[in-house]
């Protein structure tokens, strides 16, 4: 069991609350140059035609006219498509990356939905009824009736094994996956373990070999969950889903299981022993600190009186 | 420490105030106007237009303003703000047989009807550098003489006349369109010379002359060159009629290759085809080699696995916001993924180093 959900619920609700200015209401204006969400109506309803068949086939890349978006591809254009298609005035936003809502890149997109949807935005992950992200799934466990919208570079778990496209669809549509499991026996065979540590291929229902986007393998069973997550790659021009509670395993074998690992610490500011921690490098001289990478998800934590190593000093 | 990756909002706008500071540059310099631009940088607006799809030279110029001449950044903002635009109707296909020409020429015949139209050219300029641009003053008008009206009938379909050259058949199917559409595999020619219009200068460059060099060889001829304006057309529906909806000019080349023939087919030129906004002759003629290359397999010519003649290769990799985008974002952080890496990597070496004790205990036991 998570340390969140040992928590008294009211008690982290009022931790929340405490930290609820981070928190901005929605204005419920748009920036009038654009249509709500920047993209217009037939786009929105191209990209959502994608997610309906991305989950009524779970795991399946389902190919879509992605658009030139104002931000760099490779910057989360898929993910900022999916999210505009997603959105609803009363929606309450959250972005983050690297799990954390305060790094340059979040930042930036935050500001792109305010501007052109107006809704309002949350850095608290249980406040949020829509989620984008890149690299993590957030610590707390997501629920019902939330949607996590990924960022994916490459959707192709077989990219890197046959870099044809052509060639990949292909072997999807014959369930020929051989090829990946020839490679993960070749990692145990060279190097004792699978030495893939993050977008760690998984398959899903049975039947689709899917990329989970590069989320470390920490994360990988908590892609079984009860929320709607959409994958959205814009510069690849696919859109791939797991509908809620969808059957999700990580690839292994019977004698070498999948094991989610991290780093073998207690966060320094919370003390939390299971949540997925960054590595800082805090002096010249090899001094490093651990702390979690969800900030929210630390934050509340500290708001209820945890504590870690360092956490009573002063951070330069 | 912790601070330099995070709390980015304020970092954020510090630094657009600082680019927009050096954007401006020395203020005792004074500021350039969108319209010297339009009219003083010209080539640089016509490759923005073309690898931004949108033929607007004040717009390209406004954005090669804003994007500090950067114009692959310049292209991203013409495209990023396309987007945008409701798509109204569709145009006639334009007619280049009757373009006004600026620009005529051909490799393959010494003279032809229309004749031969060096137009303005750096061919023959001697590149040493002017220091008269450097010092202040206007250049001379030119001698103003009577436009060209000559007709200028493209120079291939004189070839066509006796066989000599593969027809290409028109077609009123519609063309599949890479903007609204996800790009699938096997592409088919028309969108093929979509993404090639649009298709990063520079790679479509070096696309063709790998071809030249012998990755996929098929030696071309500049059969025609022609740069000039054409009209757009477009059918008005309650008109019931095409209407001229103005002028774009353009840049049109099409190659002669050779052709061995086949079993059912006689020995007959083929051909490769460039057509791309503005005064952009490099591109054009680069575009024409790769579609010629790009069409081995529809031609029945061996694939000798060069990268020219591969269309997934070549489509995949040709648009530079595309390319910029997802090279660029490894600016991004991925400290989370290092962090697995890391973590994954000492725990190898710790087995590692473990296994290496084993050994040499076991050496030691031996010994």
């Amino acid at each position: 069991m998570s340390v969140q959900t040992a928590m008294d619920e009211a008690q982290v609700d009022q931790a929340q609350a405490d930290r609820a200015s981070t928190d901005q209401a929605g204005t419920g204006r748009h920036d009038p140059a654009y249509n709500f969400a920047y993209l217009d109506e037939q786009t929105k309803r191209m990209i959502r035609r994608a997610l309906l068949k991305a989950l009524a086939i779970p795991g399946y890349q389902v190919p879509f006219a992605s658009r030139e978006m104002p931000m760099p591809y490779g910057w989360g254009t898929g993910g900022v498509q999916v999210t505009a298609a997603c959105l609803e005035p009363d929606d309450v936003l959250k972005v983050i990356d690297q799990g954390a809502d305060d790094t340059t890149n979040a930042v930036s997109i935050r500001k792109f939905f305010q501007r052109t949807a107006g809704v309002a935005v949350t850095e608290a992950t249980g406040e949020a009824s829509l989620i984008q992200t890149r690299h993590r799934i957030p610590e707390t466990p997501l629920t019902e009736g939330q949607i996590l919208v990924y960022q994916v570079p490459i959707p192709e778990p077989l990219r890197f094994l046959e870099p044809r496209e052509t060639e990949t669809r292909k072997m999807h549509a014959l369930e020929e996956y051989g090829l990946m499991h020839v490679k993960l026996y070749e990692d145990i065979a060279h190097n004792g373990a699978i030495s893939t540590a993050y977008a760690y291929p998984v398959k899903v229902e049975g039947r689709y070999v899917m990329d989970p986007s590069p989320i470390p393998k920490f994360d990988n069973p908590r892609l079984e969950s009860p929320a709607i997550q959409l994958f959205g790659a814009g510069r690849e021009q696919r859109i791939y889903a797991l509908p809620p509670y969808c059957r999700v395993e990580s690839l292994d074998f019977e004698d070498h299981p999948f094991e989610a690992s991290k780093a073998d610490h207690d966060c320094d500011l919370c003390g939390c022993g299971d949540s997925y921690l960054d590595e800082v490098i805090v002096d010249d001289e090899g001094g490093r600190m651990f702390v979690c990478s969800d900030t929210d998800f630390c934050a509340t934590r500290r708001a209820l009186g945890h504590a870690g190593r360092l956490s009573g000093e002063a951070l330069a | 420490m912790y601070v330099a990756v995070k709390g980015g909002e304020r970092a954020i706008d510090a630094a657009h105030e600082w680019l927009a500071h050096e954007r401006r540059g020395d203020r005792a310099v004074p500021e350039l106007s969108v319209a010297q631009i339009r009219e003083q940088m010209s080539l640089a607006v016509n490759r923005v237009m073309a690898e931004g799809s949108l033929y607007d030279p004040d717009l390209a110029a406004l954005a090669i303003k804003q994007a500090r001449g950067d114009l692959i950044e310049a292209v991203f903002l013409l495209r990023a703000y396309r987007t945008t635009l409701p798509r109204i109707g569709t145009s006639r296909p334009v007619d280049t047989g009757t373009m006004r020409c600026d620009r005529r020429v051909s490799a393959t015949f010494k003279d032809a009807p229309g004749g031969q139209v060096l137009g303005p050219t750096f061919d023959y300029t001697h590149r040493l550098l002017d220091f008269k641009l450097a010092a202040e003053g206007e250049v001379p008008q030119p001698p103003s003489g009577t436009p060209d009206t000559t007709p200028k009938p493209h120079i291939t379909g004189f070839l066509g006349r006796d066989d000599l050259i593969q027809d290409e058949p028109a077609s009123d199917e519609v063309p599949p369109d890479l903007t609204r559409e996800p790009l699938e595999f096997p592409a088919g020619r028309a969108l093929r010379l979509q993404a090639l219009t649009r298709g990063d200068e520079g790679f479509v460059l070096g696309m063709a002359y790998s071809t030249q060099r012998g990755y996929g060889r098929n030696h071309a001829f500049v059969g025609e060159l022609r740069i000039g304006t054409v009209e757009v057309e477009m059918e008005i529906p309650e008109l019931g009629f095409d209407i001229c909806i103005g002028e774009v000019v353009l840049t049109e080349c099409e190659t002669v290759n050779q052709f061995k023939g086949s079993k059912v087919e006689p020995p007959q030129f083929t051909r490769g085809y460039g057509l791309v906004f503005g005064q952009t002759e490099r591109k054009a003629i680069s575009m024409a080699l790769v579609d010629r290359a790009l069409r081995a397999e529809e031609l029945g010519e061996e694939n000798t696995g060069a990268p020219a003649q591969d269309e997934e290769f070549v489509l995949a990799h040709s648009d530079n916001i595309q390319a910029t985008g997802f090279l660029e974002h490894i600016k991004l952080p991925h400290y989370v993924d290092f962090q697995s890496e890391m973590e994954l990597v000492r725990r190898m070496r710790r087995e590692a180093a473990a296994q290496g004790d084993v050994v040499a205990g076991q050496k030691e036991a031996a010994e």
